[in-house]
């Protein structure tokens, strides 16, 4: 009960440091705790399919290029406001997902064939849409640029501070839903499918539906990233939005922070993000190619080496919040 | 006639790109680990057969065994000191360790030489055959030979030597292996080392079809996939028939529709194979 209790009040220091921290740092800080939220908030969104039902997607760049393409293009074909695009975004990566997992679990591909089809459904869309030309193909498709006198919620049009705390209320939204989900009957389904997949289905539990359900919400949250992520850049071209570079991205932060928990992903994000930031910093007095990755890569071995189930189970214990389970 | 002249080339292209697959066909086959760094590895073979090919002109055919015996020994000494540590752990953190050792192979071949492209001249680069009409690069048909020695190699090593039988017998009873008392970890390092010397044959042959560059690397991993997967993984001959089948399915929809789509038929083959015979076409069941 005791670290029931410290848990509740660590996450409300969080929440109120992350909401406070704009109003004193400097405007280059800001864009980056927006990568680190952009990364938080994908990585959560990808935990439930891979962290919480256990199957491993390596493909997640497609539902944040569905989010992204189907909200902008809406709003600039068409005008509507991207919380329209950003449902409709959702719809189609949701159904997208859940037909790539229904093709796969039925024909019973799994486990690493499964992430390789991930990634190959992943590829073959980046490449149709190098070639559809109706959303700019590879020349890319492009948001007009905000006028940024005032911050417009509806047409999310406006200042990077606006993009920050949409990003943050998401996150600690996606944290909510994640701490809700695994505590009612289907995460515990989630947790027995993937602890032994036999096993939960001896027990009786329709392991093709929840499976295929993990990946639906998976991709929906994902595609609602997307959306955020189109009109924050203001422009869209298949081979970044869809890159399986971005895909791999998604996947180290929660990895890096604890695969399956609540807040490993945020811890994650954070961890790789100024990781990535210093070393540009750093690097950058040599001017060598090549430094900022190498040091990036050290760091990945070093933590998967070290720390091989993730950065947040040891700190959790650390700062003594860890409850008698997870 | 052209559509034959096409053909071919693929075929022998698809050659070098099964020899390729081939390893990471044996690498999972055994010890049952993705290399998700195959890519790089073959980079860093082209790479050492560029450097060798500028420091002393040597042709990176000849080169070959010692590309093939440099990566052999990276990937012994990486499966010993790093990967056999996480073998039986789950998929996701062997992904994250050859991520990064992907990445720091990359990112060291950057350091070293820059993200431009290089290639090596060659004499006979324009030179061809022409066999009943067909007409043959000389160096697709030398890069192919290359290759098929190499499976060939392979092949006869895993059937007729004793650690080739081991290494077999590992691959089908880890535990029944260890009982008979086979060293199955320095089986796995020897098996992981085959894997990256395929990948040490297949970059010096690759290096004779295209320019060399650090980030090309991750396009040739997923190639590979495609390959084993639609072959099987774990099956040799349908590394080579993946390969094969590849090279030609590129050249072919790189000349009908549009080279920027070659990977995009490719990649709807392996969505096909993996639904319809997820074992792969000369794969076990599953």
């Amino acid at each position: 009960m005791r670290e029931t209790r410290r848990r509740a009040v660590a996450l409300a220091l969080f929440a109120v440091v992350m909401a406070l921290l704009p109003l004193f740092v400097s405007t280059y800080v800001v864009s980056v705790l927006i990568v680190v939220l952009f990364a938080a908030y994908f990585g959560q969104a990808w935990n439930i399919v891979t962290g919480f039902a256990g199957q491993l997607s390596l493909g997640h760049a497609l539902y944040v290029g569905l989010g992204a393409y189907a909200s902008a293009v809406l709003f600039v074909r068409f005008g509507l406001p991207p919380w329209l695009g950003m449902i409709a975004g959702m719809a189609i990566a949701a159904l997208v997902g859940s037909l790539i997992a229904a093709l796969s679990f039925r024909f019973s591909v799994t486990g690493v064939y499964f992430a390789l089809l991930t990634i190959a459904f992943n590829e073959f869309t980046r490449i149709l849409f190098d070639h559809f030309g109706w959303v700019g193909a590879t020349s890319g498709l492009f948001l007009p640029v905000a006028n940024r006198i005032r911050d417009d919620l509806l047409m999310l049009r406006g200042s990077p501070l606006m993009f920050y705390y949409c990003l943050l209320a998401l996150s600690l939204g996606a944290l909510g839903l994640s701490h809700f989900l695994l505590r009612r009957r289907i995460g515990y389904y989630w947790q027995a499918i993937r602890e032994d997949q036999e096993a939960a289905e001896a027990l009786g539990i329709d392991v093709f539906r929840y499976k295929v359900a993990a990946m639906a919400l998976s991709a929906a949250m994902t595609a609602v990233g997307g959306a955020f992520l189109a009109f924050y850049d203001n422009n869209l071209y298949p081979d970044t939005v869809f890159a399986i570079g971005r895909s791999v991205e998604i996947i180290t932060a929660p990895i890096i922070g604890g695969l399956g928990t609540l807040f490993g992903p945020i811890l994650g994000a954070f961890v790789l993000t100024t990781l990535g930031e210093a070393m540009t910093q750093v690097s950058s007095g040599f001017a060598i190619d090549g430094l900022k990755q190498w040091c990036y890569g050290a760091a990945l071995l070093l933590i998967v080496a070290l720390q091989p189930a993730g950065l947040w189970p040891w700190l959790e214990r650390r700062l003594g919040l860890a409850a008698g389970r997870r | 006639m052209l559509y034959l002249n096409i053909i071919v080339a693929g075929l022998l292209t698809g050659a070098v790109y099964g020899l390729m697959a081939l390893g990471l066909s044996v690498i999972f086959g055994v010890i049952r680990v993705v290399n998700f760094a195959h890519g790089e590895m073959m980079v860093l073979a082209m790479y050492a057969a560029y450097v060798a090919n500028r420091k002393t002109g040597i042709d990176p055919l000849l080169f070959l065994p010692a590309a093939t015996l440099l990566l052999f020994l990276l990937g012994y000494a990486l499966q010993r000191g790093l990967i056999n540590r996480y073998i039986a752990r789950p998929d996701h953190e062997q992904f994250l360790l050859l991520l990064a050792i992907g990445t720091i192979i990359t990112a060291s071949l950057l350091m070293g030489f820059g993200p431009d492209a290089r290639n090596v001249q060659l004499q006979y680069a324009y030179d061809s055959y022409e066999i009943a009409g067909v007409l043959l690069d000389k160096v697709r048909v030398l890069a192919a030979a290359g290759a098929l020695i190499g499976v060939a190699a392979l092949t006869l090593f895993f059937r007729f030597t004793r650690t080739g039988k081991a290494i077999r017998a590992c691959a089908d009873n880890q535990v029944g292996a260890q009982v008979v008392g086979l060293d199955v970890k320095r089986l796995y390092a020897i098996t992981f080392g085959l894997g990256a010397a395929c990948v040490g044959a297949a970059g010096s042959l690759l290096l004779l079809l295209i320019d060399v560059q650090p980030y090309i690397a991750p396009d040739y991993t997923l190639l590979g996939f495609i390959i084993v997967i639609l072959g099987g993984l774990g099956s040799m001959s349908g590394a080579l028939l993946g390969g094969l089948l590849v090279g030609v399915s590129e050249a072919l929809s790189g000349f009908i529709i549009e080279p920027s789509f070659k990977s995009a038929l490719s990649f709807a083959l392996l969505i096909l194979v993996l639904l319809v015979r997820p074992q792969g076409l000369l794969g076990r069941g599953a």
